[in-house]
């Protein structure tokens, strides 16, 4: 085993309801699909999130898209025109999930067929 | 099978993108949205000063513009660009076509603003959506209050022969499944198909960030960004469809580019509510078709709640945000020293506030603390002040406090070319919950 981070194996796309942000993240191959469900739960987006998420997180499983879905909520300082945020839509909150990492088997891909 | 173009993710998007999509190749439907959660209030504040004002006065420039074409090629054109005054919109329309014997429709009965002492009154509580609290908290505060409908209203726009449709506050999805409701003639509990034409609008309605905009994957190879096309929905009358774009357009449809936009915005992804029905992104099938087609089958759906959402917007304070920007050498530690002068000085004067915020642009606006230290040679740095609250004088002092470190702060300041930043008005957003019985749709068609 060995660690990579989110970046190598998937993609993902961020955005907001009010003061909750929603980050989809999604595997970049099929085979990755069950390393993300398996280790990206609700708690360890929690603890990754420490500093921005005051509310819970919610996880919704995605298999036909080989994707999660995360709820952050409590994330926008207030969401919408209330937030003082820079990035009051939590547009960024996508990457900075992959910045997150995880153990992948050795030989489940070669390095150059990686991302990122 | 019939062809369906967004033309406009949201007001302020690309003003060329919807002439493009008329010009540049074979269209049935054109469909334009114009309606974020906060518009409303801007609208409803135009109506109030001038009786004709209140709507997408861009949708009026963009029908004067492609008003050739949009009569040449028999284009059909939906656009929730009424805001709340759809009938002025209409009026305004009228003219930029500028030819007898057009059908423009109206979509309206959406504007709930002078009933809503009266829905309190019968026990319709309007309770938030996000805090549970009722309406009644801050009701002398609301400024616009509109119920969001569905496709199936703008299918009875059509089948009265509308070949402009202009709404109020409908979904973004309805504008895509309006069309296929009407040509398919699907069945009002047909859910499976219901919801895969609220999924194709769900997947169309950002406009090019299902066409390789914003997409991660690959991003640096996506070809020609700068005529990226804008996407297409391929309908069929099974519910079967393909996104594409006009060929020779810049941009990328793939798999990747299109599961991004589906789960943007996503909530529960088995119970994507709409006035409609209810959609289950999980039912979703998808294939590369082909260079720059992405082809949907299998979606499944539910049947509709005997509810509607309601947009209410409210007057919530004030707020400012001003920046600075330092230069290496210490750039960092600088902008972190002038925020603590600014603070003390806010302080000493007893200015309260309900939130003040610093964020360090260069350094961790975007990710926090997940960002880690910045380098200690960090070429520059934006220092981000923003303060919020209901007294309208002490924000309006905090932006007379930031502008001085300009001169009386840290070295190697710059970046307040624009001068002191602006007051604003917070319009906040209540979502709710009506029953359907408390609203209709109005519908009506007139001929130019």
């Amino acid at each position: 085993m060995h660690r990579v981070k989110l970046v190598q194996i998937a993609h993902a796309r961020s955005g907001d309801k009010g003061d909750t942000a929603n980050v989809g993240l999604i595997a970049l191959k099929p085979e990755y699909y069950p390393l993300l469900a398996e280790q990206v739960t609700a708690e360890r987006v929690k603890q990754h999130f420490a500093g921005i998420c005051r509310g819970a997180v919610q996880r919704f499983e995605l298999p036909n898209l080989g994707a999660l879905n995360f709820l952050l909520h409590e994330s926008l300082d207030g969401g919408g025109t209330l937030s003082l945020k820079a990035d009051a839509q939590g547009k960024t909150y996508s990457a900075a999930l992959l910045r997150m990492e995880i153990e992948v088997p050795d030989g489940l891909f070669s390095k150059d067929t990686l991302h990122g | 099978m019939i062809r369906i173009a967004n033309g406009q993710g949201f007001w302020g998007d690309s003003l060329e993108a919807p002439l493009e999509q008329i010009r540049r190749g074979p269209l049935d439907y054109l469909t334009l949205d114009y309606l974020a959660e906060v518009t409303m209030s801007i609208l409803q504040k135009q109506r109030s000063r001038d009786p004709r004002a209140g709507y997408a006065r861009d949708f009026v420039e963009m029908v004067g513009r492609g008003a050739a074409d949009i009569a040449s090629r028999n284009l059909k054109i939906v656009a929730n660009a009424g805001g709340v005054n759809p009938e002025a919109c209409r009026d305004a329309v009228a003219k930029a076509l500028n030819r007898p014997g057009a059908r423009i429709g109206v979509v309206a009965g959406d504007n709930i603003l002078d009933r809503l002492d009266d829905l309190i009154q019968r026990g319709v509580a309007l309770k938030s959506m996000d805090t549970g609290e009722p309406l009644e908290s801050i009701r002398p505060r609301v400024q616009s209050a509109n119920v969001y409908f569905g496709g199936a209203a703008i299918a009875q726009s059509l089948a009265q022969g509308a070949q402009i449709v202009i709404t109020g506050r409908t979904t973004d999805t309805g504008l895509v499944l309006g069309p296929m409701l009407h040509e398919f003639q699907w069945k009002a509990d047909d859910w499976d198909r219901l919801a895969a034409g609220t999924i194709a609008g769900h997947t169309v309605e950002c406009g090019a960030q299902c066409t390789g905009g914003n997409c991660q994957v690959d991003w640096q190879t996506i070809p020609n960004m700068a005529d990226i096309g804008y996407p297409i929905v391929e309908a069929e009358p099974d519910g079967t469809f393909v996104i594409t774009k006009h060929t020779g357009t810049g941009g990328r449809v793939s798999v990747a580019s299109i599961k991004e936009q589906l789960l943007y915005e996503m909530g529960d992804p088995r119970e994507y509510i709409t006035p409609d029905c209810i959609a289950d992104f999980t039912s979703i099938r998808l294939e590369q078709d082909g260079p720059d087609r992405v082809r949907f089958s299998g979606i499944r759906g539910k049947p509709a709640t005997g509810l509607y959402k309601v947009s209410i917007s409210y007057s919530a304070g004030f707020k400012a945000i001003g920046t600075l920007m330092y230069s290496w050498p210490d750039a960092y530690a600088k902008a972190k020293s002038a925020d603590a002068i600014l603070r003390q000085r806010l302080d000493r004067l007893g200015l309260r506030f309900d939130a003040i915020r610093t964020e360090f642009g260069g350094v961790n606006a975007c990710h926090g603390t997940l960002a880690g230290e910045p380098a200690p040679d960090i070429a520059e740095v934006v220092l981000r002040v923003g303060v919020r609250g209901d007294d309208r004088a002490a924000v309006e002092r905090f932006t007379k406090e930031i502008a001085p470190l300009a001169l009386n702060g840290p070295p190697t300041v710059t970046g307040l070319g624009s001068g002191r930043p602006k007051v604003e008005e917070i319009v906040a957003y209540w979502p709710a919950l009506i029953p359907k019985t408390e609203a209709s749709p109005v519908i009506s068609v007139k001929e130019t």
